[in-house]
């Protein structure tokens, strides 16, 4: 494999945070403050696109920008899992974008330069961790998402904003820094290195319990991944506006934690040490565990917002199992999942926000009948749901078939039931949204019968993800292939 | 010319000192011009010669053309030319900044506060700069008196009584220091750090040298308000003027770590130190009691300057603990930190003067809505709260690693634990300020869709802005290129001091 330099990579992840100081010059004008947004997200996206065909064809790009200590730069690197993470985030970021200009305008929200500013920088961010070549690298840009988010989350400035931001920054910087970074400097001084290698850094250079408590710390310490005890920032975070939920909190934010993950058990301990040390085993049953209690908790939710946290706490260990199942079927399923279950769950979240923009609606025992006012977004809501739950055709079935097969390659028939609960749950708790959405006799009090939808900047981005949700079943060699290679399987 | 850049460095800020005081009778106008030139002037020195050091080794001056060891020499190497730097910009980069402030605090008697800052920075850089133990005193003192007096000065009325503490428990801290001297002049008949170093194998079993070695290290741990040795320092700084506290903050409490370092491995040799002196245990161990007393007390307080006093105790600990756990990566973390808590000490305050400028005292609750009024200087505050709590890339996260590293390296767990703890901590409470100067107050119903009300901005005055972005932006080139910093400059002194 060549490593190939470029700047590229770079500038993907510095052209939304040069954007920046742009959108604070144009505070008072939104519609150019917006251009400048959208110029930003377009430019990411070509550039993290035009990565693809090189990355495909078996090539990586890397640049080191400071050096710090041998095997811990400050350095970028494009490999196949980076640049299907980047892939995603970067396109969804122009997708939220528009969404978030009928969002909060639909809202009046306050500060919306400082919206957009905090939204660019951490997009610079994931997708800095995305491309990180280390984990020196990716715990910068891990931190640097964390802190710029905290404002996002806590938008609103009232009291709920506040109790929930102390919350979110508690597990998230509280295990990035108790645990993450000693854990981080303890790898460095054993291994010498912290450059992410299919072999892993450790080589024979461990002992099995010393692995064992590193990994753990690691699982625990990227608490983005919301692996359960650590769950609990997630549905707490959800009183940002909806498009941090959308993008966030189901895309960027979250996946950049099972990003993190998944470096540390395929580039830090390989999955020959995962496999020896049964780490695979140790990862496999947390996930299991988050999987189910995420799904159950998710039943009882009322509030829509919070159901689909519930809901992505338990799809993100879905990632997490599947690379601990160290099967290649079962890698590949895990790590394509965060490029389905982005698309499906940024249309579920879109459409929860459309409907507490046009009805100021947050709760599911309010929205009988409103299927019938909102066609559109409830029809996208289903086809969302179909992917989360992972029903052709969406992409979502996609990533659930090769689980399946992976937890079947490993002979892991106690997962394997665990995969088919969840979905079960899945649909029990996502179908009757829809059902009585469209079907339920008497419409909840201040549901109209006659058709009226969110602004057309909001139902049009959740009318195309849901249509990229059903495209994704048809097509996704791209990111098979870029996985592939990302993983070494060829 | 060249030659005498060590020379310079001490002289041009006391001879401006003179000027000053000179002028103050005659042409006032003329007082703070002559200041700055005088910083600058030794900013520059000091950049000469670190350049010169890092290209063709240590440079040694020998003053009045005396010889070492019966004449003072000055001595540049690596690790006192990059302390000498930051001392340096530091002093400049205040004045600068503050000089708003002080005529507005101090009106008719800012000349004096000019000539007072000059011999302050004179005794730091000399301090510093010197390969004399008694002209160290020497120096010492005349820092020690100049910030009596300038912390006296402040516009608080507990500003005297905070001052004479400070003197009370200075002047205790000198005469340990001073005696422990004594002690080695009685055994070595010398003063000169290199002169000692040489002599002092032979008399190692001594107990006179050892007694001389704990006074000298108790005087300089009263100095740099090593827990429980710090009880002047919170008072000092919060009932000075906050264009005090902005220097003495990051500068004095540093250079007493420098001093402490330059005992050990200079003076007395890390054979010495490490190999016959069982100390170290009990050293780390009452470094990890400071980092963490120090976080409590900071938990406790209500006003952000003495959030900040506490959080300088706390990591006065890291680098006593650092310094003392004698390994390669704990001394590199040490000293990359004296710079570090240098620069992000002074961002730190500098931002909190910012503040005071406009909001007044410095109680939380003065602090409400403090983002949206004054943003520049919100910003400046948040990175430099992510430099003292650690977080990539600003410099504070690269020396903690180092220091992380070397505690673990000797198995020194608690030393790590102590680190994180007081992180974690740190964390907290920039939080806590950070929720007091972004929320605002919540009682008044604010903040919901609709109901914002728009904050006026109200920005400190430009020179402070610019210089707190200037410093913040520091912190940050500084971490990218710590890399650098620490292979070209700590790591040599560090391989050549420790065995």
């Amino acid at each position: 494999m060549e490593t190939l330099f470029s700047v590229r990579p770079l500038l993907a992840v510095l052209v939304s945070l040069a954007v920046v100081p742009v959108l604070v010059s144009s505070s008072g004008k939104p519609n150019v403050r917006e251009a400048w947004t959208i110029l930003a997200g377009l430019i990411k996206f070509g550039l993290v696109a035009s990565l693809v065909p090189s990355v495909l064809a078996g090539h990586e790009f890397g640049i080191t920008l400071f050096s710090f200590a041998p095997g811990a730069d400050i350095a970028l690197r494009v490999d196949g899992l980076g640049l299907a993470f980047a892939l995603v985030a970067s396109f969804l970021y122009i997708v939220t974008t528009i969404y978030s200009i009928g969002y909060m305008r639909g809202l009046a929200e306050h500060s919306q330069t400082r919206f957009y500013c905090f939204f660019a920088i951490a997009l610079s961010s994931a997708i800095g961790a995305a491309f990180s070549a280390n984990l020196l690298t990716l715990y910068l840009f891990y931190e640097i998402l964390s802190l710029s988010t905290y404002p996002l989350v806590t938008h609103h400035q009232d009291r709920e904003a506040l109790a929930s931001g102390r919350k979110y920054l508690a597990y998230i910087l509280g295990t990035s820094i108790g645990l993450v970074l000693p854990a981080m400097i303890l790898t460095y001084n054993i291994a010498g290195t912290l450059e992410f290698a299919q072999s892993g850094v450790f080589g024979a250079g461990i002992s099995q319990p010393m692995a064992t408590i590193l990994f753990l710390v690691f699982l625990f310490g990227f608490a983005k991944a919301a692996v359960f005890p650590l769950h609990g920032w997630l549905p707490a975070a959800m009183v940002a506006p909806t498009p941090v939920s959308a993008l966030l909190h189901a895309v960027a934010v979250v996946k950049v934690g099972v990003f993190s993950l998944v470096r540390i058990m395929t580039g830090i301990f390989g999955i020959e040490l995962m496999g020896s040390a049964g780490l695979g085993t140790i990862a496999g049953i947390l996930a299991a565990v988050t999987i189910l209690i995420g799904s159950l908790i998710a039943i009882s939710q009322d509030e829509l917002k919070r159901l689909l946290a519930f809901s992505t706490v338990s799809q993100l260990s879905y990632i997490v199992l599947g690379v601990a199942l160290l099967t290649p079927k079962g890698m590949i399923g895990g790590v394509i999942h965060i490029v389905m279950h982005a698309f499906g769950k940024i249309t579920l979240f879109f459409c929860a926000g459309a409907i507490m923009v046009h009805t100021r609606k947050k709760y599911i025992s309010q929205m009988k009948g409103l299927g019938r006012q909102m066609p559109l977004t409830f029809f996208a809501f289903f086809i969302g749901s179909l992917s989360v739950i992972g029903l052709p055709p969406t992409g979502g079935f996609f990533s659930k078939w090769y689980l399946v097969l992976g937890s079947l390659q490993a002979s892991q028939l106690a997962l394997l039931i665990v995969l088919l609960a969840s979905s079960f749950l899945n649909a029990v708790y996502f179908l009757p949204v829809v059902f009585n959405g469209f079907f339920a006799p008497e419409a909840s009090p201040g549901v109209k019968e006659e058709y009226s939808e969110a602004p057309v900047l909001c139902v049009a981005p959740l009318l195309f993800t849901a249509g990229i949700s059903v495209g994704l079943f048809f097509y996704s060699d791209v990111f098979v292939g870029l996985i592939r290679l990302g993983l070494g399987l060829g | 010319m060249l030659e005498h850049i060590a020379a310079l460095m001490i002289l041009v800020p006391l001879i401006a000192a003179f000027v000053v005081s000179g002028l103050a009778w005659i042409r006032t106008q003329y007082c703070l011009p002559v200041a700055l030139a005088g910083l600058l002037g030794t900013l520059l020195a000091s950049l000469a010669s670190l350049n010169e050091v890092v290209s063709g080794g240590p440079l040694s001056y020998h003053m009045a053309s005396w010889q070492p060891p019966v004449g003072i020499e000055l001595r540049v190497d690596l690790f006192n030319g990059l302390v000498l730097v930051a001392v340096a910009a530091v002093a400049l980069i205040n004045l600068v900044a503050s000089w708003e402030f002080v005529k507005r605090e101090l009106e008719d008697r800012k000349e004096a506060f000019l000539a007072l800052y000059l011999l302050f920075v004179t005794g730091l850089m000399g301090v510093t700069a010197t390969a004399d133990l008694f002209n160290l005193y020497v120096l010492l003192e005349i820092t020690s008196l100049s910030a009596y007096a300038l912390i006296a000065m402040g516009p608080s009325s507990r500003a005297p009584f905070a001052s004479l503490n400070y003197v009370y428990l200075g002047v205790i801290g000198a005469s340990f220091y001073l005696l422990g001297v004594g002690y080695l002049y009685i055994m070595t008949g010398s003063l000169n750090m290199g002169d000692i170093a040489s002599l002092l194998p032979q008399i190692w079993a001594s107990q006179t040298v050892l007694v001389g070695f704990i006074f000298c290290l108790i005087g300089v741990w009263i100095k740099m308000a090593f827990f429980p040795m710090h009880i002047w320092l919170p008072n000092a700084y919060t009932s000075a003027s906050i264009t005090v506290s902005r220097v003495m903050a990051p500068l004095m409490t540093k250079v007493m770590v420098y001093v402490m370092i330059r005992l050990m491995l200079t003076v007395f040799g890390a054979e010495y130190v490490f190999g016959i002196l069982d100390l170290s245990p009990i050293i780390v161990w009452l470094a990890i009691l400071a980092i963490v007393a120090g976080a409590v007390m900071a938990l406790v307080q209500r006003n952000l300057a003495k959030i900040l006093c506490y959080i300088i105790i706390s990591e006065i600990g890291y680098m006593v603990g650092g310094a003392w756990l004698g390994n390669q990566a704990a001394m590199t973390g040490t000293i990359l930190h004296i710079v570090n808590d240098a620069l992000m000490t002074f961002a730190v305050f500098l931002a909190a003067g910012n503040f005071a400028y406009k909001l007044g005292e410095l109680r939380l609750e003065n602090l409400r809505e403090a983002f949206a009024r004054m943003p520049w200087s919100g910003l400046g505050f948040i990175l430099a709260g992510m430099s003292i709590v650690g977080v990539p890339p600003t410099c504070g996260f690269f020396s903690k690693w180092y220091l992380i590293s070397g505690g673990l390296e000797a198995g020194q767990y608690a030393y790590v634990g102590a680190l994180l703890l007081s992180s974690l901590i740190n964390a907290v409470l920039f939080v806590r300020v950070a929720e007091y100067a972004y929320f605002g107050d919540l009682q008044a119903g604010h903040g919901h869709h609709g109901e914002h009300h728009e904050v006026e901005t109200d920005e400190a005055p430009p020179a402070m802005v610019a210089c707190l972005l200037l410093v913040t932006v520091g912190l940050v080139l500084v971490g990218l290129y710590s890399g650098s910093i620490v292979s070209t400059m700590i790591q040599p002194f560090v391989l050549g001091s420790l065995i």
